[in-house]
C-alpha cells in the first residue's frame, strides 16, 4: 500500500493501459507544445513582450508632445487624440485614469505604447477582453490593429489602490 | 549536513520500540513518534485557525463582488482581499503541510522526529510571522493585495512576517529532511521508501526552491520598505515573487497528490498499479515545475515570446503530463482494489459500490474530480502563452485556482483531516452525519464559485476589483455569474464553518477512542472468495478509469481549441 514500503522489485515499465494513457498524454502535450510556436508565426494575435526602458517624467513628455500634434477634441476633460494610421499612439495609465482617449481607425495598424507614471496597471480592453500588463519604466508597445468599429472602454485590472475600479479609459474606432 | 552524523543519533540510542517516545497505534497498528504527533496536531491546529480566518474574509468578499449585495467599503474589500490571499494560500497550506512532512517522515518509516526544538522553532517562527502579517494588514498598514506588486508598498513588518513564515517553514523542511537522513541511516526501514513519503519529499524539495525565491524577492523588498536600499525593478519583482507564488501552488500539488494515494489507501485499500509511473510523476514535478512563474507574466513587457513560450510549456508540458499520470494512476489503483474486493459489475460497478459515506473518500474524489476537470483543464489553457490575452487578471484566473487550491488541495487536505483527528487526537468525530456531507457542500460550493468566476471573467470582468459598475459596461450575463459565485461562496463557508465545528468539537469533545481502532467511516470490505493481488498481472482491467481518463482528453481538447477560436475573434496584436 502507498503507506507501506514498497516490493523490494517495485522497478516495472507501464504496461497496458496504463502504458496506452502515458502515450495518450504525452502526445497531448506535444500538440499543446506545438500549438504555440504555430501560432507565433501564423496566428494573428500575439504578446511579443517588445518593451523599451523609459523614465515616467519622458514617457509623460513624449504622450503630451504626442496629445498635443494629434488632439482631434475632447471628453469629459480629457484629450482625444487620433494617431496617423499606421503611427504611434501613446497611452498612459495613472492612478486613476487612462490619458488620453484614443481615436483610431478600422483596419490601420498602430504602435500603441502603454506605460505608468506610478504603479503597476493592467490594460484590459472591453468587450473584446484582450488583456496586457502595463508598468512604470516600462514603455510596452503593442502593434494592434482594430477590426471593429464602436467605442471600446480599458478597464484597469492590476490592483493600483483605492480608485483602481474608477481608472476606466476609452479606445474609439471609426 | 555533515553536523548532523556528529550529533547523537535519536534512533540509535532510543530505538523506535521504547514506549516513551512512540505508542502503537491502535487502528492501523503503526508506531508513531509522540514528538511527530505533538506536532502534527500544533501545525493542524494552527491550519484550521487560519482557514477559519481566511473563510470569513472569503464571505465577505464573494458578498462584495455579488453586485446585489455589495457588502464592504472599498478600503476594507482590498484589505479583506489581502487577508485572504496570505490565511488561505499561506498560512492554512503552510502549516498544514507542515503537519504533514512531519507525517510522512515519522509513522511511515517507522522514525522518529530528528529534534523536537527545531520543530518549536519552525512553529514559532511561523506563527509569529502570520500573526504579525495579520495584524499589520488589520491596522491597513498593507492594502497591497497577496503578490504586493511593486511600486505598491506596505509596512515593513509586513515582508518582515512574510520573511519568518518562509524561513519557519524552511525549518520545518530542514527537519523533515534530517528525520529522512536519520531514518536511513539508522535503518528503520529496508529498500525504498513508501509512496507517500516520496511524494511528500518532492513537495519538501519544491518548497526548498519556492521559499529560497522567496527569500531573494522579499529580502530587498523589506529593505526598500526600510529606506535601506533602492527600490527592486517592478518587472524582476514580478518574476521572482511568481517564483515564489505559482511554484508554491506546485508544492499543494505534491502534497495533495501524496494525500489522494494516501486516502485511496485507507478507505479502499488501493495501491499502485505500477510504482514507477507513479514515482516517475513526482519527479517530473520536481524537475519541469520551476518555470511556472511565466505563467504570470504572459502578457508582461520585457520578457520576448521565446522565454514565454519555452516556459509556459515547461520545456514540453511535462508537469502537466505528470499530473495527468497521477489523474490517471489514482483511479486506477481505487478501481483494481475494488475489482478485486468482487466489486465487478459493468464499467463502474466499483464506483457505485465505493465508500460514498465515509467523508474522507467523498472528499478526496471530489477534490481529484475538481481538480482535475476544472482546475487543471482551465490552468493549462489560461496558462497558454496567447490565450492568456483574454484571460489574464480577469476573474477567470480566478475561477481556475479555486479550483486548484480550493476545491483540490484544502478539500484534499479537509479529506485527511477526518482521519488525522481520530488517529492522532484519539477521538471519534461528534456529528457523524454531518460530517458526510460537509466535502459535498465544500465541494459543491466551491465548484459554483469557480465556475461563476470563470464565466465572469470570459465576459470581462476582471480580478481584484471593488466595483464593476464604474466601468458601466457588464451587462445581466455578468452580473448572473456573479451571483452563482455568491451562492456558491455562501455554500462554501457553510462547508468550511461547519467543518472547524467538527474539528474543533470533536477535539474537545469527541469520544475517546484510545485502546481501541477508531470508528469506521466506511471501507470497501472485501467480498467472500476475493484475493488481493489478483488483479496484478491484468493490465487492461480498470475499464472505468480508461473510460474516465478517455472523457477528461476530451473536455480538455474541447476547451482547449474553444479558446483558440476565441483568441482568434478579438483584434490582431503583436
Amino acid at each position: 500500500m502507498s503507506l507501506a514500503l514498497p516490493d523490494r522489485d517495485w522497478y516495472k515499465a507501464p504496461a497496458g493501459a496504463e502504458k496506452l494513457w502515458i502515450g495518450l498524454a504525452l502526445l497531448w502535450c506535444f500538440v499543446m507544445s506545438v500549438m504555440m510556436p504555430f501560432w507565433h508565426f501564423r496566428g494573428k494575435q500575439n504578446s511579443r513582450g517588445e518593451a523599451y526602458a523609459v523614465q515616467p517624467a519622458a514617457f509623460l513628455a513624449r504622450t503630451e508632445q504626442f496629445v498635443a500634434a494629434n488632439k482631434v477634441g475632447e471628453r469629459n476633460g480629457i484629450p482625444i487624440a487620433e494617431p496617423a494610421p499606421g503611427g504611434d499612439a501613446y497611452l498612459i495609465g495613472r492612478m486613476w485614469a487612462w490619458y488620453p482617449v484614443l481615436k483610431l481607425r478600422q483596419g490601420e495598424t498602430y504602435r500603441l505604447h502603454l506605460s505608468s507614471l506610478d504603479l503597476q496597471h493592467g490594460f484590459s480592453l472591453q468587450p473584446l477582453n484582450m488583456n496586457f500588463q502595463v508598468l512604470p519604466g516600462y514603455d510596452h508597445v503593442l502593434t494592434l490593429t482594430p477590426t471593429s468599429k464602436g467605442e471600446f472602454t480599458i478597464v484597469c485590472n492590476e490592483f493600483c489602490g483605492i480608485g483602481h475600479d474608477k481608472m476606466i479609459g476609452k479606445i474609439l474606432v471609426e | 549536513m555533515s553536523y548532523i552524523a556528529t550529533l547523537p543519533a535519536p534512533g540509535a540510542l532510543n530505538p523506535p520500540s521504547t514506549p516513551a517516545l512512540t505508542r502503537r497505534c491502535d487502528t492501523t497498528g503503526l508506531a508513531i513518534c509522540l514528538a511527530a504527533e505533538k506536532f502534527i496536531k500544533l501545525n493542524a491546529v494552527a491550519a484550521v485557525v487560519f482557514l477559519l480566518l481566511g473563510g470569513i474574509a472569503a464571505i465577505l468578499l464573494a458578498l462584495t463582488r455579488w453586485q446585489m449585495v455589495h457588502l464592504l467599503r472599498v478600503d476594507w474589500f482590498y484589505r479583506v482581499l489581502t487577508f485572504h490571499g496570505l490565511n488561505m494560500l499561506i498560512f492554512w497550506i503552510l502549516f498544514f503541510e507542515v503537519a504533514v512532512l512531519y507525517f510522512a517522515c515519522t509513522v511511515p518509516l517507522k522514525s522518529r522526529l530528528y529534534s523536537k526544538k527545531v520543530a518549536w522553532v519552525s512553529f514559532g517562527m511561523m506563527l509569529t510571522g502570520a500573526v504579525m502579517v495579520n495584524t499589520v494588514i488589520l491596522q491597513g498598514k498593507a492594502d497591497v493585495l497577496l503578490t504586493s506588486y511593486l511600486p505598491l508598498l506596505a509596512h515593513p513588518a509586513f515582508y518582515l512576517g512574510i520573511i519568518l513564515v518562509a524561513v519557519g517553514t524552511l525549518v520545518g523542511v530542514f527537519n523533515f529532511f534530517a528525520t529522512l537522513y536519520v531514518a536511513k541511516r539508522d535503518r528503520t526501514y529496508e529498500g525504498s521508501m513508501p509512496l507517500v513519503t516520496f511524494g511528500a519529499t518532492a513537495a519538501a524539495i519544491i518548497a526548498v526552491v519556492t521559499l529560497l525565491h522567496g527569500a531573494i524577492v522579499m529580502i530587498p523588498t523589506f529593505t526598500y520598505s526600510m529606506g535601506w536600499t533602492a527600490q527592486p525593478d517592478p518587472m524582476w519583482y514580478r518574476m521572482i515573487w511568481w517564483g515564489l507564488g505559482h511554484q508554491s501552488q506546485q508544492v499543494n500539488v505534491c502534497a495533495m497528490v501524496s494525500i489522494w494515494y494516501l486516502i485511496a489507501n485507507l478507505s479502499t485499500g488501493a495501491k499502485p498499479v505500477n510504482e514507477t509511473v507513479c514515482r516517475g510523476a513526482f519527479v517530473l514535478y520536481i524537475l519541469f515545475i520551476n518555470l511556472a512563474s511565466a505563467h504570470h507574466l504572459l502578457v508582461d513587457p520585457g520578457v520576448g515570446s521565446a522565454w514565454k513560450i519555452w516556459n509556459t510549456s515547461y520545456a514540453m508540458y511535462l508537469a502537466v503530463l505528470a499530473s495527468m499520470i497521477h489523474g490517471f494512476t489514482v483511479p486506477a489503483a481505487v478501481e483494481i482494489a475494488m475489482r478485486e474486493k468482487g466489486y465487478v459489475k459493468g464499467l463502474f460497478g466499483w464506483v457505485t459500490s465505493a465508500p460514498w459515506r465515509n467523508p474522507a473518500f467523498a472528499g478526496f474524489v471530489l477534490s481529484v474530480l475538481i481538480f482535475g476537470f476544472i482546475g487543471g483543464i482551465t490552468g493549462v489553457t489560461l496558462g497558454t502563452q496567447q490565450i492568456n490575452i483574454i484571460a489574464h487578471n480577469t476573474l477567470r484566473i480566478t475561477g481556475h485556482f479555486h479550483a486548484t487550491v480550493v476545491g483540490g488541495t484544502t478539500l484534499a487536505f479537509m479529506a485527511l483531516t477526518y482521519y488525522v483527528i481520530p488517529l492522532f487526537f484519539r477521538r471519534d468525530f461528534i456529528w457523524r452525519g454531518v460530517a458526510r456531507a460537509q466535502p459535498w457542500l465544500f465541494g459543491g460550493g466551491i465548484l459554483l464559485v469557480s465556475i461563476g468566476m470563470s464565466f465572469a471573467g470570459s465576459l470581462g470582468v476582471p480580478r481584484r476589483s471593488h466595483d464593476i459598475e464604474s466601468a458601466g459596461i457588464y451587462g445581466p450575463a455578468a452580473h448572473l455569474f456573479l451571483g452563482l459565485m455568491g451562492v456558491g461562496a455562501i455554500i462554501a463557508v457553510i462547508g468550511l464553518l461547519l467543518f472547524v465545528v467538527l474539528c474543533v468539537g470533536t477535539i474537545l469533545f469527541g469520544e475517546k477512542n484510545a485502546g481501541r481502532p477508531m470508528a469506521d467511516w466506511g471501507t470497501a470490505k472485501a467480498m467472500v472468495g476475493t484475493r488481493a493481488g489478483s488483479l496484478a498481472e491484468d493490465h487492461w482491467a480498470m475499464k472505468g478509469t480508461m473510460a474516465l481518463t478517455g472523457v477528461f482528453l476530451a473536455c480538455f481538447a474541447v476547451y482547449y481549441f474553444a479558446n483558440w477560436k476565441a483568441l482568434a475573434d478579438v483584434w490582431p496584436v503583436r
